[in-house]
């Protein structure tokens, strides 16, 4: 196994007419990596995995995937390539056995192998019992683990999933965050997004945030959370008592909504302190998240 | 603009992955698709050529009921492949999301499209394949000239395939695809040479027909094959039916591009 890039954008730019849906982003993803982007509805998660997956053409930039450039091989990349969409697409006029089959033989994949290969896939996401049941009468869920299962049939080298558990339950997503690590140890190379932020921080080794069509931070979770936040968050109920008397102690907060949020690197002491001079009637202590990354390089407002 | 639409697709032998699909829809309903044609050459032969023919008696020295059959045969050749490329593909295209399905496979959009195409012809054959024997138990094809009918029906199916997926890669919606199908479809039925020589009219309708209507070079062909009664003509015929369907082969291919590659 060679430890070249599994894929290498740099400028890579989307335009629809005269929307930028992606603007000259730069990442790559290494062999054996789980690689999250993440971001809000409408930020270019969706448009990066399309040009990835070599459906949709790039507007300029560089790209390459697996080795190879998207605009001029794209057949020698959909080959060894597993796609989950975001937009569920599986065959209505087969049941699932039959969709997994179907699917094999659009990669030449003679028809016993195929069959065979599609009784393990259902056995991997659990769905053997299905086998013979027809599309529409799957659940949500269900639908979303016969598309992953969909996507290994050609045992692909690298994996694209756009939104691979929206509108899960949680027994559901757990299933598939447990798959995708199996994956993962299996050697393959897992790119996702999600704009779940504890789905990103359980799953991915490194991610991108990217919000507007632009990337605006990478690295691993954990890294990126103590850049640009802290370790521990204080949260205590805003009223005039608590914020005079947090001036008045020298420390530094955010108001956020009816909280105030001191970000600190002993929670211990902040709370501490609180408690002996400012009497706060409702506080709590957390470790810091993604999601206040998140908050604060995109910031608060709600977008749209 | 016109540089693009008649830009040489690059089609793959995957194409025929997509015919595949199809044909496994299809098979696994064949008892429904098995009887239309059927029933159709018997209703067209009774009612058209058995009624109307008891008053027609014969056209140009042939019985009535032995003129039209051809036509029956190039109007279900026409038919077959126009309905399953405009509704039938809109229908996988637009509400199955099939072809994105498949676009994410080594399949490309241009494999997509032709496979759809190749199916459609397809579609046409088999029609063809199940009308003969009934044609032949009336006795009104002559064996084995009509069993020309067959590649014939693939060359039809072909033209009226990529006519089809044309008016598919442009139609905003399902229901504008009743336009085509009533403005185009329904007077070219019967205004091509089908249960009456275009001979008939003033002479500018044989011009248009001539020019404008595909099926009539179809019921031409058919004609001599099933008489048969074969003239020159049939290389004129041949050669129409040929070069509209290859331009419309390419153009409908790069339409679909135009539409589904953004
Ligand atoms: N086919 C399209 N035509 C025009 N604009 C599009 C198209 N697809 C996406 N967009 C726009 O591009 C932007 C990014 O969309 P998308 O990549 O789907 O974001 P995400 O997946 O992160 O939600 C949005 O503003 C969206 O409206
Ligand atoms: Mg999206």
């Amino acid at each position: 196994m060679s430890l070249s890039p599994v894929i290498e954008a740099a400028g890579l730019t989307k335009a629809y007419g005269t929307t930028v849906a992606v603007q000259a982003i730069r990442f790559t993803v290494r062999q054996g990596e789980i690689f999250g982007f993440l971001g809000p509805n409408g930020a270019g998660k969706t448009t990066t995995m399309k040009m990835i997956t070599c459906v949709s053409p790039r507007t300029s930039g560089t790209l390459r995937v697996l080795g190879h450039d998207p605009a001029t091989a794209p057949a020698a990349i959909k080959a060894r390539l597993g796609v989950v969409p975001q937009e569920t697409n599986l065959d209505p006029d087969f049941t699932c056995h039959g969709n997994l089959v179907t699917y094999a033989r659009y990669f030449d994949i003679p028809q016993d192998a195929a069959e065979k290969k599609a009784d393990e896939l259902l056995a991997f996401v659990q769905l053997q019992d299905k086998r013979d049941v027809a599309i529409d009468k799957l659940s949500g869920g269900m639908k979303r683990r016969l598309i992953l299962a969909r996507a290994l049939v050609n045992d692909p080298d690298l994996l694209i999933l756009d939104e691979p558990t929206i509108g899960l339950d949680p027994q559901a997503r757990h299933l598939i965050w447990e798959r995708l690590r199996l994956l993962q140890a299996q050697g393959k190379t897992v790119v996702l997004t999600t704009h779940y932020l504890d789905e990103a921080a359980r799953l991915c080794d490194r991610l991108v945030i990217m919000d507007n069509g632009s990337i605006l931070v990478e690295g691993s979770p954990a890294e990126l959370v103590k850049r640009f936040v802290g370790e521990e968050i204080v949260e205590v109920e805003r009223n005039d008592e608590v914020l005079s008397c947090l001036e008045k102690a020298g420390i530094v907060f955010e108001i956020t909504g009816d909280m105030v949020q001191v970000v600190t690197g002993s929670a211990r002491d902040v709370a501490r302190t609180l408690f002996e001079n400012c009497r706060p009637r409702k506080m709590l202590t957390r470790p810091a998240t993604l999601e206040d990354v998140f908050l604060k390089l995109a910031g608060r407002a709600l977008k749209e | 603009m016109i540089r693009t639409a008649l830009q040489f697709p690059r089609v793959t032998r995957r194409a025929w992955n997509v015919w595949h699909r199809n044909l496994i829809v299809f098979v696994r309903t064949w008892k429904v698709n098995f009887f239309p044609p059927f029933i159709e050459a018997f209703l067209y032969l009774s009612a058209i050529g058995l009624g109307i023919g008891a008053y027609v008696g014969s056209i140009e020295g042939i019985p009535y009921i032995t003129y039209i059959a051809p036509a029956i045969l190039a109007i279900s050749v026409m038919n077959s492949a126009f309905f399953e490329c405009t509704y039938g593909s809109y229908v996988r295209m637009y509400y199955q999301k099939s072809f994105d399905a498949m676009i994410a496979t080594p399949l490309s959009i241009e494999d997509v499209i032709f496979g759809e195409l190749l199916w459609g012809a397809t579609r046409s054959v088999m029609y063809v394949a199940i009308m003969l024997p009934v044609l032949a138990a009336f006795n009104v094809i002559s064996l084995p000239a009509s069993l020309l009918a067959i590649p014939l029906a693939f060359l039809g199916g072909m033209m009226f395939a990529a006519i089809g997926m044309c008016f598919t890669a442009i139609t905003p919606g399902l229901e504008t695809l009743n336009y085509p199908a009533y403005l185009f479809i329904t007077p070219m039925t019967l205004f091509s040479g089908t249960f009456f020589p275009l001979t008939l009219l003033p002479p500018v309708f044989g011009y248009i027909a001539v020019i404008f209507l595909p099926l009539t070079h179809l019921v031409a062909v058919m004609r001599m094959s099933t008489l048969p009664a074969f003239s020159l003509s049939i290389l004129l015929n041949l050669a129409w039916m040929a070069i509209i369907t290859i331009v419309l082969c390419i153009v409908s291919i790069n339409l679909m591009k135009r539409r589904l590659i953004v």
